[in-house]
């Protein structure tokens, strides 16, 4: 576990912006390529790795999602700021005031505003108009800037990652740097069955990698590792609170983008339960995941979604309990385990059984 | 066809968990086609095989109806919940919900709101009848899903029920299945899951089938009740053949062949373009290389409510057509 948690500071320290995921991806292909039986990255930038198992189980995907939200220069002003887009869900408020860094060199820049001297009152108390937000990399002029950073280049926060308070880490990313490190986790094992860890591209826009991972595997089952929403703060009724960090991976039974197979859902649960894992059910209907996707995929998949909780996700600073991530890691591994006597694959019906 | 109607209606199957209606469909079709098999996603496909020269035609109806979905049991017993489906809040309030082991809930909100437009589904609960938390979880568990609670009565050749989005177009295909048309074609009875959550079983029935052509056997709205939106749709005035709705601008050749058919056997008919809402034939027609796709609609006032109202001249009329289509 050791591992796991260093290879997920140093994930969250890569920057893997929706569409430019390329140093996360190289970094993933190092620790991961001595452990799988074949790795490629398809057109998408997707990166598939295939494990044979050992028997005759069902193909198993797991995915994890390796981009991350963050923005684009869209623009440069005559006085040398860029104007940026934003690449996934971040909302204003999270930008004002910080560090960022831009395209493959890193440049530093800050998201600045007007000082509180020179506001009114109702700027000070209104929310942040997006529009007119800047990122300052302290260049004089606009050719001065266009020497240093180009339109399309992807900025990403510059936040290092820290371990704090009771085994908490804060960090950018880790929506779904806590997949990926997981994910890397569950390939140095062997397994019964074919297994393809795909990592994922492009899931903060649209959950689009998986669509053509899952068209390439054609999986019988699939679990998705993610980082997920959490609201365990004061002043939270606690049937709003969506998870509650500390408390054991969160279990989807139902989201915006999907319903989770009701067989593997309970079969996950009850391996959590026999091995003294803590779990909890994510309690509010709310966000997507790349397993909406892969659901739909060719003739259906069984799809379950295993996530660490994330306070303050989509932000610089999001914070998981170091040990719902362990946790994570281990349920999944025990379900690996067991999931080829236990689950109804429809194949004794797949177009075969006689009524 | 009535009682074919209500057993439909009257079996537990919200999005995602349709199994018991599967059962249901299975008993009534069984001998009457091919072959019967069922898809990850649940879909129950019933093949009738054609004689080798024909085509592959996918008719379509879903499963799955609308309902809610506990997220949080408090600790006086008292059940948090979110929509499956789309469910306007403030006609769920005070109604019944209906577990699948006969659990019985009833749906109110926080009183101390001040305005009911802030009555969101947040500001809801289920009152199960248990006094605590541990009371409650020997009833439901987190993850389990209701269905409203509505009779299925006849009155006045018309039918009032709940869940009749879509039971009402798995009751024609099952009638159209039992009246066995002779056809030169294969037919591929399509009883899919999750449509109300976005379409999603039928993409993955279709894929599995990649017919010919396919129409969708769906529920449309109706523009004749008072101050109702503009549409023109009435009930008891034939089945409706899609044009368009939200997910969908049916196939001409599609829908041209429907108006052929309803033309040569005086089947009353009307055309349909819904401006809210999507069925399956959204999801079909854009499968594999795309698929030339349709649908055929039962006129239904009060769709996604308790007391969906359909007329069953309509109904007939739909089996009529669609046997006359697939021949």
């Amino acid at each position: 576990m050791k591992d796991a948690l260093k290879n997920l500071k140093q994930l969250t320290s890569l920057d893997g912006i929706s569409g430019d995921e390329t140093a996360v991806r190289d970094h993933i292909i190092s620790l991961i390529k001595d452990y799988v039986d074949d790795y490629y990255v398809d057109n998408m930038g997707n990166l598939i790795t295939y494990k044979k198992g050992n028997g005759d189980g069902p193909k198993v995907m797991l995915d994890a999602h390796m981009d991350e939200v963050g923005l684009m220069v869209s623009h440069i002003n005559s006085d040398g700021l860029l104007k940026f887009q934003t690449i996934g869900g971040i909302e204003a408020r999270v930008l004002v005031g910080k560090r960022v860094r831009i395209g493959e060199n890193r440049v530093p820049g800050v998201i600045g505003l007007k000082p509180i001297h020179l506001q009114s009152a109702r700027e000070r108390s209104g929310a942040v108009d997006k529009k007119s937000l800047t990122i300052d990399i302290g260049a004089k002029d606009r050719e001065q800037a266009e020497s240093m950073v180009e339109i399309g280049d992807r900025v990403a926060f510059e936040y290092d990652p820290v371990e704090f308070g009771d085994n908490k880490l804060m960090a950018k990313a880790l929506d779904d740097r806590v997949g990926c490190a997981a994910l890397i986790e569950l390939l140095k094992d062997d397994y019964e069955f074919d297994i393809y860890g795909c990592f994922t591209v492009q899931e903060e826009v649209g959950l689009k990698g998986a669509k053509t991972a899952s068209f390439q595997v054609i999986p019988d089952i699939a679990l998705v590792l993610e980082g997920t929403t959490c609201y365990d703060v004061p002043d939270t009724k606690e049937h709003s609170m969506s998870t509650v960090c500390g408390k054991g991976p969160a279990l989807t039974f139902m989201d915006r983008s999907v319903i989770a197979d009701r067989e593997l859902v309970a079969h996950i649960a009850s391996v959590a339960e026999k091995n003294g894992i803590p779990y909890q059910y994510k309690k509010t209907v709310s966000g997507g995941t790349n397993a909406g996707r892969i659901q739909v995929n060719g003739t259906g998949v069984k799809v379950a979604v295993i996530a660490a909780p994330c306070r303050y996700i989509h932000t610089p600073v999001s914070v998981i309990d170091i040990s719902d991530f362990e946790n994570m890691i281990e349920l999944a591994k025990k379900v690996l385990e067991t999931i080829p006597v236990s689950i109804n694959l429809y194949r004794e019906q797949g177009g075969k059984t006689n009524v | 066809m009535f009682d074919i109607i209500k057993k439909l209606a009257q079996t537990y199957g919200p999005s995602g968990n349709e199994k018991k209606v599967a059962d249901a469909i299975i008993e009534m079709v069984k001998g009457k086609v091919d072959e019967i098999r069922t898809d990850p996603l649940g879909n129950l496909i019933c093949v009738k095989k054609g004689n080798g020269s024909g085509k592959k035609i996918m008719l379509a109806a879903h499963m799955d109806e609308i309902g809610v979905i506990v997220s949080y049991i408090d600790d006086k017993g008292f059940l948090r919940f979110s929509n499956i489906g789309g469910l306007p809040p403030l006609v769920i309030l005070g109604q019944r919900v209906v577990f699948e082991n006969g659990t019985i809930g009833v749906i109110w909100y926080e009183e101390d709101i001040d305005d009911m437009k802030n009555v969101r589904i947040d500001k809801m609960y289920i009152d199960i009848s248990a006094g605590s938390a541990q009371e409650a979880e020997k009833l439901v568990k987190i993850g389990d899903m209701a269905v409203f609670a509505g009779d299925t009565v006849k009155q006045s050749g018309r039918v009032i029920s709940k869940a009749l989005d879509d039971r009402i177009g798995c009751a024609v295909l099952v009638q159209l299945a039992l009246n066995a048309p002779k056809t030169d074609n294969e037919i591929y009875y399509v009883f899919t899951t999750q449509e109300e959550v976005g379409l999603r079983g039928a993409r993955t029935a279709a894929f599995g089938i990649i017919p010919d052509m396919a129409l969708a056997i769906d529920v449309c709205c109706t523009g004749d009740t008072p101050g109702c939106k503009h549409m023109a749709v009435r009930l008891g005035e034939g089945p409706a053949i899609k044009i368009k709705d939200r997910s969908v601008i049916a196939h001409p050749e599609v829908k041209d062949r429907l108006i052929d058919a309803a033309k040569k056997n005086n089947i009353p008919y009307q055309m349909e373009i819904m401006l809210r809402g999507g069925t399956d034939a959204g999801s079909i027609h854009i499968t594999a290389g795309g698929i030339p796709s349709g649908g055929v609609s039962i006129p239904a006032r009060y769709v996604h409510n308790t007391a969906e109202t359909v007329d069953i001249k309509d109904v007939e009329n739909a089996v009529k057509l669609l046997e006359s289509f697939v021949k």
